[in-house]
């Protein structure tokens, strides 16, 4: 057996009484592929920017070769062959690719960069590993996979040995994943050594030499892959039999939400190109693919925050093409946003003040411009109740609450008006199972007493769970529906690569 | 040692911020009136006395503070949303200068308490239309209001030097350039006699009310609250951020107009170009010492009236220069802006 | 009109142009540095008042004028670090911190000028720089009186336009200090430290900008008096979002704004019955409308105004 490469031992890191880490250890072999299995909020994400010295950890050591690397000091990392691609890229957009990857590699005092030579070894890094990206581009400018192209380009430019992905397929398409593994794959076959982290049990099973899970900030297992299967991997990682709730058959009412030919420009883009898709009474329509095809503009026009070019939406028979928030929410159209900080909630209000802040106009809740703060308590309070939102009071400071409790508290207010139709995006999002299986629930009981509802989501199995039927986002573009019973593994994967437009085509 | 978020904002902390800094502030300025050769403590001791020594020095301090109390609501209304109006000196010369305008002819036919009402609206107007530019060009163009309204300050003051040069010159004045004075009628009615202070500080206190009341109580106080705290979630939720920012720079800058029109109508009489030792800059300050509370404002406000009569009369006293009042104001600023950190931060480590 | 002609082919026009256009320089380019980076410093006002003060101070107590420009750089350095400390350290507004240094350096100033210095009717004066004579070049006709007759500071502005342009385009330290002002958790991924980065650049511009406020007392006139700036400082913030961050543009932004300077104070002294205060605004109106033409389209640092704090997104 070799000696370990990298050793990370016992670490433990706290934030607040949260406990984010507790004395994880692991090792990583030379050319090996480690995959860091875990849900959100397991500690994967924390343990790797300790690896990588953005945080200091509370206790504990990160041994390189054998050697203690200094905390929080991602220099030190970097100098000791540690490279990490980020979930969330650490690129400048108005840089080009070299600037960005040559950074921090020159004495800072240089009176010249030497960028002829730069460039000229970073195409010989692309051409070796397969990492095709045009040197002088502007990095807003490259799609998402090129991009990570080009944070994999920046830790092998500075000779990492050791290169940490933080989940690298979020953002990818099924068959860019593939083609990243098998870069990695290659790379190892150099005497690289690498960890991914991740959520998703088929690429693990697919892409690892080996698995530790991580629940709760604690390592609970670790497998060769050979050895485990998805179903232990998966009760390794949950802890406990999460039963998601399933949908009953029922029957289906008239189309409430009918969407023909819409289209959207943004500056030089087209996230959405005329597409059509209906939403009945009592029916949930799921709409799948990988993040940033579009999603995220069908929300904030069905939220009325965002103006079609073409096309025509309408809601129960009358045009709502050029809906405002304050419209949806006056006709019932219940939304649950992308994003609960940055769209859902106001987090330095209380409770009670985003319970209604939408509906702050309605005379339910003001008199004469006035707010009827005693009403707007009590709503509030009724929603706790109703919705089992925890550690929270109508006059608690919203920000206090965590995720799951944020979300049923914009679910709670939503459901609560008794929509026709309900836009819900992303609506599990970084949520723990727990919390996961109470939305679902939720959205079930809406759908039972008819309201439409349209699911935005990029998790598969969710959208085949809660879905009647299931359509796939692509580049703007909407495959044509495909019920549930007939959404398998293949059919799906086919739909979010876009493969359907050939085939109708044809 | 770091900065770490608090869970939730201390309101211990809150609290105690403006006299935290203030002492601060205070402390600092120490060695540099140490510094002039006079004993610090008997200089603060001096302002004191200076600003509450005496029946006429209290009024004195009160007058002074009227303004403050405009221009800081002014202020805070505005860094509330989000706003950043650097303009209300400016805003508070067009008040001066629409009072001084309208008030030595135009409606002294009227009941005078009609013609003042009109008169101070007719300023509050001015100031509005003021700001509403520079909030619409960030709407529009995305130009950064701290500096079109900073710019249009020095454009005011100039203007106003020109409408004392020339159409509203006095021509009693000596060649001072000054505007005519308002007609007697309409001046603000003392309210302390044989003293400056008049019935504008009833009113100064009356408006922090009304500040108080729309902003905690209505919607368009609760909107506008959302609007600045996270304007994404605001706007999701219906609330009109275009809107909702016209009508916050209404309401700031004809705060800020005025103050220009209370000063007229009160303790000035006519507009000059140098009537206003920076009411709209120190309205800043009085805003961010309060932490933007309407009635934090008017608080702060006498701290700050306090600060520089009572500089005056140190200066006169001792020798120090006056200009410490300006410095114990900027220091007492970022002193505050400090504080107010340890409100939602805490050190770590 | 053909007054005005008259004025645009007369030498001392230019020369005078790039009189008034050199404070700014130094200020354009001060904000600039300090913008790239990721810091709006509205302390420019106090700071060029402070550089003011403390350069006149310092030749007035039998400096040379070298040493009264290197002690007003020293002046901005100390007020930058205190900007840097709150803005970048502590992560406070950057706009109310502006505004806090602009009040208190200008207090100060003018604190301590009094403090120091015995004013009678008319302020004391120093002997300030004196236009150079470079052999050959000042005596070439036209071009001699208007650009090679100037004060030394003037070249040195001129200088230093091409200085920060190089570094920042050409030189690691100028590509971090540029991804610092882009996205300051880059900096960090490649084991630099942006808020080591961001103090350096918020000191370095502040002392740009003092240099600014002394070229006004030890070239433009030889005294101090309080509010001399006359808005200068937020001159040169409108200038650089004209200049879309770049130094050329905003050395050609800084000439263009003195050109019409220059040209409105001759038309002052040409034309009659125009009261000389609309002149006077011009430049102001002229920074404003500068503003809404450009703003649209200016490419500003993405993470500008955007406090750092590691570990917090």
């Amino acid at each position: 057996m070799t000696e370990p490469i990298l050793e990370l031992d016992g670490i433990t890191k706290r934030f607040g009484a949260l406990t984010a880490n507790d004395a994880i250890s692991l090792r990583l072999r030379q050319g090996e592929i480690l995959a860091l299995l875990g849900e959100n909020g397991a500690g994967k994400t924390t343990l790797m920017n300790i690896l990588f010295g953005h945080y200091a950890a509370d206790a504990g050591e990160v041994r390189v070769h054998g050697r203690p690397l200094p905390p929080g000091q991602p220099r030190a990392a970097i100098a000791a062959g540690v490279g990490m691609v980020h979930q969330h890229f650490t690129l400048a957009g108005n840089l080009t690719v070299t600037e960005n990857i040559t950074l921090g590699t020159e004495p800072l005092l240089r009176l010249d960069s030497r960028r002829a030579e730069a460039k000229a070894r970073i195409r010989n890094l692309s051409e070796t590993f397969g990492l095709p990206v045009d040197p002088d581009a502007r990095v807003a400018d490259l799609s998402v996979g090129e991009r990570q192209r080009v944070e994999i380009l920046k830790a092998l430019y500075r000779n990492a040995r050791i290169l940490i992905l933080d989940e690298p397929t979020a953002v990818l398409a099924a068959p860019e994943a593939e083609q990243l593994f098998r870069i990695l794959r290659g790379m190892t076959a150099t005497g690289l050594s690498i960890i991914f982290i991740s959520h998703k049990l088929h690429e693990v099973m697919a892409a690892s030499d080996r698995v530790t899970v991580l629940r709760g900030g604690r390592v609970v297992a670790e497998r060769r892959t050979a050895d485990t299967s998805p179903a232990e991997l998966a009760e390794l990682m949950v802890g406990r039999s999460v039963t998601r709730p399933r949908r009953a058959a029922h029957p289906v009412g008239a189309p409430v939400l009918v969407a023909r030919g819409l289209t959207v420009r943004e500056g030089h883009g087209t996230p959405l190109d005329a597409i059509d898709f209906d939403v009945a009474q009592g029916e949930i329509l799921g709409i799948v693919g990988v993040s940033g095809n579009g999603q995220a503009t069908l929300g904030r026009v069905l939220s009325g925050l965002a103006r079609p070019l073409a096309g025509t939406l309408t809601f129960d028979g009358r045009d709502i093409t050029r809906l405002t928030p304050r419209q949806a929410v006056q006709l019932g159209l219940g939304r649950i946003p992308e994003d609960r900080h940055a769209e859902g909630t106001v987090g330095d209000l209380t409770v009670w003040e985003n319970a209604v802040l939408e509906r702050l106009r309605e005379p339910a809740f003001s008199t004469r411009g006035f707010v009827r703060r005693a009403a707007a308590r009590s709503f509030a309070a009724e929603l706790i109740r109703r919705f089992d939102i925890r550690g929270a009071g109508p006059d608690t400071r919203t920000r206090l609450l965590s995720g799951g409790n944020m979300q049923k508290l914009i679910l709670g207010r939503n459901i609560a008006a008794r929509p026709r139709f309900l836009l819900a995006n992303q609506p599990t999002r970084g949520l723990d199972e727990g919390a996961i299986a109470a939305v679902h629930a939720e959205l079930l009981a809406a759908r039972a007493e008819g309201a439409a509802i349209l699911l935005v989501s990029e998790d598969l199995e969710e959208a085949v769970g809660l879905s009647d039927r299931i359509q796939a986002i692509v580049k703007g573009r909407l495959s044509a529906p495909v019920t549930a019973e007939a959404a398998d593994a293949r059919t799906l994967g086919l739909m979010m690569a876009g493969i359907w437009e050939t085939r109708h085509a044809g | 040692m770091r900065v770490e978020r608090r869970e939730d904002i201390s309101l211990t902390a809150l609290l105690i911020a403006p006299f935290a800094a203030i002492a601060v502030a205070l402390a600092l300025c120490a060695g540099l009136i140490a510094m002039a050769g006079v004993n610090p403590a008997a200089a603060y001791a001096e302002m004191l006395r200076g600003a509450f020594g005496s029946r006429l020095a209290v009024t004195e301090t009160l007058t002074r503070a009227v303004p403050l109390i405009f221009t800081g609501l002014a202020a805070a209304v505005a860094f509330r949303a989000r706003l950043w109006n650097i303009g209300a000196e400016g805003q508070f010369y067009i008040g001066a200068l629409v009072a001084a305008g309208l008030g030595h002819s135009l409606l002294s036919g009227l009941p005078a308490p009609l013609a003042i009402a009109l008169v101070m609206l007719a300023s509050m107007a001015g100031g509005a239309a003021l700001l509403v530019g520079p909030a619409l060009m960030r709407l529009r163009f995305g130009v950064d209001e701290v500096v079109t309204t900073l710019l249009l300050n020095f454009i005011v003051i100039l203007f106003v030097g020109l409408m004392v040069e020339g159409p509203l010159r006095d021509p009693m004045a000596f060649g001072w350039p000054q505007s005519v004075p308002v007609a007697a009628d309409l001046r603000l009615p003392d309210l302390v006699p044989r003293s400056r202070l008049h019935i504008g500080l009833i009113l100064a206190l009356a408006v922090a009310a009304l500040v108080w009341l729309v902003q905690s109580r209505t919607v368009f106080g609760a909107e506008t609250r959302a609007a600045g705290l996270n304007p994404r979630a605001a706007a999701f939720a219906g609330v009109p951020l275009t809107a909702t920012l016209v009508k916050v720079a209404l309401l700031s800058g004809g705060l800020a107009g005025l103050a220009g029109a209370v000063e007229v109508l009160g303790p000035a009489g006519k507009v000059t170009t140098t009537m206003s030792p920076g009411f709209g800059y120190a309205g800043i300050v009085v805003a961010m010492l309060a932490a933007l509370h309407p009635m934090g404002v008017v608080a702060a406000a006498v701290f700050v009236a306090t600060v520089f009569v009572g500089a005056d009369a140190m200066s006169r006293a001792t020798g120090v220069p006056s200009f410490i009042a300006d410095v114990i104001m900027s220091v007492s600023l970022l002193a505050m802006l400090t504080a107010l950190l340890f409100t939602t931060y805490r050190l770590r480590r | 009109m053909t007054e005005a002609f008259d004025i645009l082919l007369n030498a001392s026009l230019w020369a005078a142009v790039l009189r008034i256009a050199t404070p700014l320089i130094f200020g354009v380019l001060g904000a600039l540095v300090c913008e790239r980076a990721g810091v709006l410093n509205l302390g420019i006002e106090g700071i060029m008042t402070m550089g003011a003060m403390a350069g006149w101070l310092t030749v007035y107590w039998g400096g040379d004028l070298w040493t009264g420009l290197l002690v007003a750089a020293l002046a901005g350095l100390l007020l930058g670090l205190l900007h840097a400390v709150l803005t970048v350290v502590l992560g406070l507004s950057q706009h109310v911190s502006g505004l806090g240094i602009t009040l208190f350096g200008a207090s100060l100033s003018y604190y301590l000028y009094r403090l120091w210095v015995q004013v009678g009717d008319l302020p004391p004066t120093i002997e300030p720089f004196q236009p150079l004579h470079i052999p050959g070049l000042s005596d070439l006709p036209f071009l001699g009186e208007a650009v090679f007759s100037q004060t030394a500071p003037t070249y040195l502005a001129l200088l230093l336009v091409a200085v920060t342009a190089w570094v920042l385009a050409r030189t690691p330290l100028g590509l971090a200090l540029r991804m610092t002002g882009e996205n300051p958790h880059a900096v960090e991924a490649q084991g630099l430290n942006p808020v080591a980065i961001r103090i350096g650049a918020v000191m370095a511009g502040s002392a740009l900008m003092a240099l600014g406020g002394a070229f006004l007392t030890l070239a433009a006139f030889n005294s101090f008096f309080p509010t001399m700036v006359q808005g200068r400082g937020w001159i040169c913030i409108a200038l650089v979002v004209f200049a879309s961050w770049r130094p050329g543009k905003a050395l050609l932004g800084a000439l263009l704004f003195a050109l019409f300077d220059a040209f409105q104070l001759r038309l002052q002294t040409t034309v009659e019955g125009v009261p000389y205060q609309l002149f006077l605004m011009a430049p102001y109106v002229l920074s404003i409308l500068a503003l809404v033409l450009v703003a649209r389209r200016a490419r500003v640092p993405e993470a500008l105004m955007q406090p750092y704090r590691r570990g917090e997104r």
